[in-house]
């Protein structure tokens, strides 16, 4: 590189180009723009290329950052495709809706100058750049080992697990119980942070190396995992986060009081937000909604009622601004749009006429004593209720886990929340030939750490295919 | 996608329908159900099944033209497809031997009674099926009901079949005459609400199959929870089938026109 590593340091980072704040809070087009070729090119070579790179290690799946930056740096984006494709099945979602600030960007030496390599960014940029110019995709493929295994559920776990399978030349197949593919990548995250056609077409990529897709079979329901097992050699269960946890208030199950998962679900999977959709959701325009939570889907759950006409959309989170668990892009890209932050506040009752939400009852909260988490646990102050009157409320407070499969398998252990008992290295479950990992293991975590899950699962299920051990 | 096999109106504005669904046909059992997409775009339906056969690979579908998404279900022909069927979907029905059995259907309900009135006789029960219509022309599988249990008694709200009036005066006299061990009642929720407030002042065990609002259908998006013996419980995971004494009707009443404006809008595009 021509720049000293002086120079380099005293550069900024690259900023992202954004649509504007205005025309985005009413519209479902992706909020981010990308890099250009320059653009990417220019961080890229702000990178330091460490002996050592802590980026790596902060990739709950390894990809080697600094290798791969190297080649953008050089405007070779095919090599650069291929050193992220060994270790990333879902780049270009990756580079969309990972937390990097807590994980490469934030092990990046030059976090502690507050201006880390935009590592997502650029990995979004290469993974981007491949698709649309046809370049670098080759499909690796292994030998074809007559090994089959089965992957039941097709969100990230699922897909991160298959592509790895895929490639050690393994037959795939994945059984999802919706009608289209992906998981909380189509039904979870709304079209504006993560557009369809991006997932879409990672999993054609799957396909292409080999991977079959079966949807609209609900494993346990239909099929049992005793079943696959007669013909499949393993089985990997990433089924992902179930039935969504509700405040449990009095007046919960008035009309207009519903789980952010049904909201999104309707308005992403069912696309609700397109004018000739036939999936019914609440009429927005012009009303207050509000959101309880503080976690990425919490956010989702904001932006989208924004999106669909809400005038006035505010969050409301039970601990302060430092304890909220969502990306920070995602709530200055809320705020730019004009939603509102109330902190220390929680719902105690909804009211309503004839079933129909009308009104809330919150209650002020203020920090106490720190909690097993860590985090200082919010505690009510007595006489701060206050009526406010409302059109809608989403609760964001979390998922339980899927329970079709625990609850139809009787030798698999589950544990006491719900989730299956595996372990957390290699996936395994009580149950010989039965891997698991994702929310289905961990409870609702992230995109990229239920991917880790299915890659981790996919090394262990190769170790029991080689040596036939439980 | 999911060949419809046969398809003939059973009452007006009905449908009945077999469609080729071998994995479903497979695995199901009485009280669960399917949810279907009529076409790619369309919104997610669940069904309750009606009959189903694993050698030929069908199950038995039948719909009544509510809204529009039903309407462009009752226009497939056979040979049109629907582009998903997914399920077996929830808990099936507990059935044991326990002595005399009532089932009640109201309209399309019956539907979801037959294969339930079905599984107790062959658990070893003496079932009397009550089913009920608006009118002679409304009152659907009678045949296979007499096929199946010890008596049939239809009736209508106009007296054109069987016995004049509802459902619930005809259960009232069937516990009149003798000994009735479960009671099993299906069909629309002021039905399913009357029947319960019958059986309730008797104490006899009653089972309802309730049908709320639904996306997905597999334990994810939580739309379709009601609230019984006071807790929150979700329709298509821990039912359909519930404790009939337990369940909060008036909570499942307005929840289920959460959607009456979408609803109405759709209908007069529809048309």
């Amino acid at each position: 590189m021509s720049t000293s590593r002086k120079e380099r340091m005293a550069r900024p980072r690259t900023p992202m180009p954004e649509r504007n704040p205005e025309e985005r809070a009413h519209s479902f087009d992706e909020v981010n723009l990308g890099y250009t070729t320059q653009l990417a090119i220019l961080e890229a070579q702000r990178c330091l290329q460490c002996p050592r790179p802590k980026c790596v290690e902060g990739c709950p799946v390894g990809v080697r950052i600094d290798e791969f930056i190297a080649h953008v740096s050089d405007g070779d984006f095919g090599a650069a495709a291929a050193v992220i494709g060994q270790d990333n099945a879902l780049p270009a979602v990756c580079g969309r809706v990972c937390p990097q600030e807590t994980q490469c960007e934030g092990a990046c030496v030059l976090d502690r100058k507050e201006r880390p390599i935009a590592i997502g960014h650029l990995e979004r940029f290469v993974s981007d750049f491949v698709r649309d110019h046809d370049v670098g995709r080759t499909v690796p493929t292994g030998t074809k080992t007559g090994k089959r295994i089965a992957v039941v559920g097709s969100g990230p776990a699922g897909l991160a697990c298959a592509g790895d399978l895929a490639k050690r030349g393994h037959e795939v197949t994945v059984f999802e119980a919706l009608h289209q593919l992906g998981g909380v990548l189509v039904y979870g995250i709304p079209e504006y942070r993560l557009p369809k056609e991006i997932v879409a077409a990672e999993v054609d990529r799957l396909g292409e190396m080999g991977v079959c897709f079966e949807t609209n079979v609900p494993i346990g329901m239909a099929e049992s995992l005793d079943d696959l097992l007669e013909s499949f050699d393993a089985v990997f269960v990433g089924v992902g986060a179930g039935l969504p946890r509700f405040l449990e208030v009095p007046g919960e199950h008035l009309v207009g009081v519903m789980s952010a998962n049904e909201f999104l679900t309707r308005v992403n999977l069912m696309g609700a937000y397109l004018a000739d959709s036939t999936t019914p959701v609440y009429d927005l325009v012009g009303k207050t909604v509000v959101v309880v939570g503080g976690g990425n889907t919490a956010m989702d759950a904001v932006r989208t009622a924004r999106r669909m006409g809400a005038a006035d959309a505010r969050i409301l989170y039970r601990r302060t601004e430092e304890e909220m668990p969502a990306r920070r892009e995602e709530v200055r890209h809320a705020r730019e749009e004009g939603v509102a932050f109330e902190f220390l506040v929680t719902p105690i009752e909804f009211r309503g006429v004839d079933g129909f939400l009308r009104s809330m009852v919150v209650q002020r909260m203020e920090l106490g004593e720190e909690g097993p988490d860590g985090r200082r646990r919010p505690v009510a102050v007595p006489g701060s209720e206050l009526e406010i009157p409302i059109d809608v409320a989403v609760i964001a407070a979390g998922n339980a886990p899927n329970p079709l499969i625990g609850r139809t398998t009787p030798d698999l252990e589950v544990t006491g929340r719900g989730t299956l008992a595996a372990d957390v290295e290699t996936g395994r479950t009580s149950k010989k030939g039965v891997f698991a990992g994702g929310d289905i293991v961990t409870g609702g975590a992230t995109v990229i750490l239920a991917m880790g899950a299915g890659r981790k699962a996919a090394a262990s299920i190769q170790q029991y295919l080689d040596s036939g051990e439980w | 996608m999911f060949e419809v096999l046969t398809a003939a109106w059973a009452a007006p504005g009905v449908k009945r329908f077999r469609v080729a669904a071998p994995r479903v046909a497979e695995h199901w059992r009485a009280g669960q159900f399917v949810i279907v997409r009529a076409g790619e775009g369309a919104e997610r339906i669940p069904l309750t099944i009606a009959e189903g056969d694993a050698t030929e690979g069908w199950i038995g579908l039948i719909v009544q033209s509510v809204g529009a998404s039903t309407t462009e279900i009752n226009s497939l022909e056979v040979g049109d497809t629907f582009s998903d069927v997914v399920g077996p979907l929830g808990t099936p029905s507990e059935v044991e031997a326990v002595g005399s059995v009532v089932v009640v259907g109201g309209g399309v309900g019956v539907a979801i009674a037959y294969p339930t009135a079905v599984a107790h006789v062959a658990a070893g029960n003496d079932v009397t099926a009550i089913i009920g219509g608006r009118t002679a022309d409304h009152v659907i599988l009678e045949q296979e009901l007499a096929a199946a249990c010890s008596r049939v008694v239809v009736c209508t709200d106009d007296g054109s079949a069987g016995r004049p009036g509802f459902v619930t005066d005809a259960l009232s006299d069937r516990l009149e005459e003798g000994e009735v061990d479960l009671v099993v009642a299906i069909g629309p929720i002021a039905m399913m609400r009357a029947v319960t407030g019958v059986t309730r002042s008797r104490q006899i065990p009653t089972i309802v199959s309730l049908n709320p609002i639904m996306v997905d259908g597999t334990g994810m998006c939580g739309g379709c929870r009601v609230l019984v013996g006071g807790e929150t419980k979700f329709a298509c995971v821990d039912g359909p089938e519930f404790d009939a004494h337990a369940v909060d009707f008036d909570v499942l009443d307005a929840r289920n026109r959460s959607y009456r404006d979408f609803e109405r809008r759709a209908c007069a595009v529809a048309e």
